[in-house]
């Protein structure tokens, strides 16, 4: 990452622990480091989140508007995302110097997203073949600290499980105009449903061993890492009983210089998959209880004054 | 010139201040750990971060054996308007900013300090409620104050308007946004109130200048009463690092 110098004993340091099962911060390869999560940060957004994972920070901003539907998929909304790497996080991103990272991170976002079963976007529609929902899902990231790709995801899924959507009216008119209304009270709206939506799991290849949830220090020391989609199970993002869905793969992405043999890259898929349920379990839990908090007015807001 | 409906006949604002009041200001110094200097400030709706980087090395280019080079970047969060931006930065306004806030913030830098370096500001808006630029200014303040840069001063900032009470003018203290939008007169001072020197000021829409004096003394009030909390918050936060800090890493 940005800026950050390692000498070849502080390398050998961490590969050599990591051989080990012992990276430097104690953590075990399969460990991840703590993470803060705050909801509804932003008033200005339909849904929002600030995620702060060791000193990784995430602010994701959700902004619906009401758009055409694709001609070749009438009865389904849409969603763009599109990232920001702020010079805040370090000042090679000055001006346009954060855009190949930012591209990067949207796309794979963009095709874990679109995947089927992954996010469903038949929630967005308003009038087949007329009207739908367009969400802008904005990513601002604010710090740098290893690992951006994992926490991005769960910013975007915890901030689309705050978005709501207005109920709307639609009604054709004379000439196929679409006349909507909408109501005016800004109650008057339905949660997302986002409980199948993809996490992205980062697994980084350091000696022989992956780790989950690099920092920036394992990060240069990684010379490939291979990052997974998984959707998520609906299940954990209710109170309702429901039957459990299976995780399922939505897109797989490799970065970095180095090759893979097909057999480490089985048994990377595999640790990343255990990763991603737990992830997915222990954010649809604190979402549930922050959600609860905020109904009994229990919650206060933090922000970035914590 | 606007309305008499910015005033109510009690004389309360839209959001319920009197004229001469601030919006409630929260701020915080060392919000992350990797830049050198960090601020969050919070006026009203409006929030703003801060990041400052150096001194460091200049780029050759920038390096001046005067002082030192003051680079600022002002950004606005694609989600921190009411309607959507289609980019963070890059777009006249947010150039203009920057330079504003460059030569606000450079008035305030002993930049005779540091010959051949250069300094980074970066703001990065989150949510625009009216006198963002202020709020840019006044948090660049307390992330230099927490990077350590020595500075003449606190430098604040703060925007005045000016409403009609019957025939008489009211000057009106940090503009919010409906208020902004109502198509009034909005000054913007940047001072250093200890030394009574004004860094920045503009202006938007006419104002007869009869009427100049007061606006102006209204905004360089507010510029004070800015610094008194600017300064509460930065004692409160030596004050506290004390006792809470990681005394190893000293």
């Amino acid at each position: 990452m940005a800026g950050l110098l390692l000498s070849r004993t502080e390398k050998v340091y961490i590969v050599n622990g990591i051989e080990e099962d012992f990276r430097s911060d104690g953590r075990s390869n399969y460990d991840y480091r703590p993470i803060e999560l705050e909801t509804n940060v932003v008033s200005h957004a339909s849904g929002s989140a600030r995620l702060r994972l060791a000193n990784t920070d995430i602010l994701v901003g959700i902004k619906t508007e009401v758009d055409i539907p694709k001609p070749e998929t009438p009865g389904l909304g849409k969603i763009e995302f599109f990232v920001d790497c702020s010079a805040n996080a370090t000042p090679e991103f000055e001006g346009r110097g954060g855009e190949q990272l930012a591209n990067r991170i949207s796309n794979i976002l963009q095709r874990a997203y679109h995947a089927s079963q992954a996010f469903n976007l038949k929630q967005l529609c308003i009038f087949e073949g007329k009207q739908c929902w367009k969400l802008y899902v904005d990513i601002l990231i604010l710090e740098c600290g290893g690992n951006l790709c994992d926490a991005v995801s769960l910013a975007v899924k915890a901030a689309l499980f705050t978005t709501r959507i207005p109920f709307v009216k639609a009604a054709l008119m004379d000439g196929g105009d679409v006349d909507l209304q909408l109501s005016d009270d800004p109650f008057d709206s339905k949660p997302l449903v986002v409980g199948t939506a993809p996490l992205l799991v980062t697994l980084c290849k350091i000696g022989n061993k992956f780790v989950v949830d690099p920092s920036a220090e394992e990060e240069f020391c990684s010379i490939v890492s291979v990052v997974i989609g998984v959707s998520g199970n609906p299940a954990h993002y209710t109170t309702e009983k429901i039957e459990n869905v299976e995780s399922k793969f939505t897109t797989i992405g490799m970065s970095g210089v180095g090759g893979l043999v097909p057999d480490t890259l089985k048994s990377a898929i595999s640790q990343g998959i255990v990763a991603a349920k737990c992830l997915d379990s222990a954010l649809g839990r604190s979402l549930l209880r922050e959600r609860q908090d905020i109904c009994s007015y229990k919650k206060d807001s933090y922000g970035f004054l914590k | 010139m606007p309305g008499p409906d910015l005033l109510s006949s009690q004389g309360l604002r839209l959001d319920g201040r009197r004229p001469n009041e601030l919006r409630r200001i929260r701020c915080k110094l060392g919000v992350f750990t990797q830049p050198d200097g960090s601020a969050y400030l919070e006026q009203g709706n409006t929030k703003v971060l801060a990041a400052v980087y150096g001194p460091h090395q200049a780029a050759k280019s920038k390096m001046s054996t005067e002082g030192v080079v003051v680079n600022c970047q002002y950004s606005m969060a694609t989600f921190s308007t009411g309607e959507r931006k289609n980019r963070p930065r890059g777009d006249r306004k947010s150039q203009e900013m920057s330079l504003h806030l460059r030569q606000a913030l450079s008035s305030a830098i002993k930049t005779e300090l540091y010959p051949r370096s250069q300094i980074d500001i970066y703001i990065e808006v989150l949510q625009a409620d009216g006198a963002a630029f202020c709020a840019s200014v006044n948090a660049a303040t307390l992330a230099l104050i927490d990077a350590g840069v020595p500075l003449r001063a606190y430098a604040c900032a703060c925007t005045s308007s000016v409403a009609w009470r019957g025939s008489q003018p009211e000057p009106l203290l940090d503009v919010g946004h409906v208020e902004e939008a109502a198509g009034g007169v909005c000054l913007t001072v940047a001072a250093l109130p200890s030394t009574g020197s004004i860094a920045l000021l503009e202006m938007s829409h006419r104002l007869h200048m009869d009427y100049f004096e007061v606006v102006i003394s209204r905004a360089m009030q507010g510029c004070r009463d800015i610094e008194v909390i600017l300064d509460k918050a930065v004692r409160e936060h030596l004050a506290e690092g004390w006792t809470k800090q990681d005394i190893v890493t000293i």
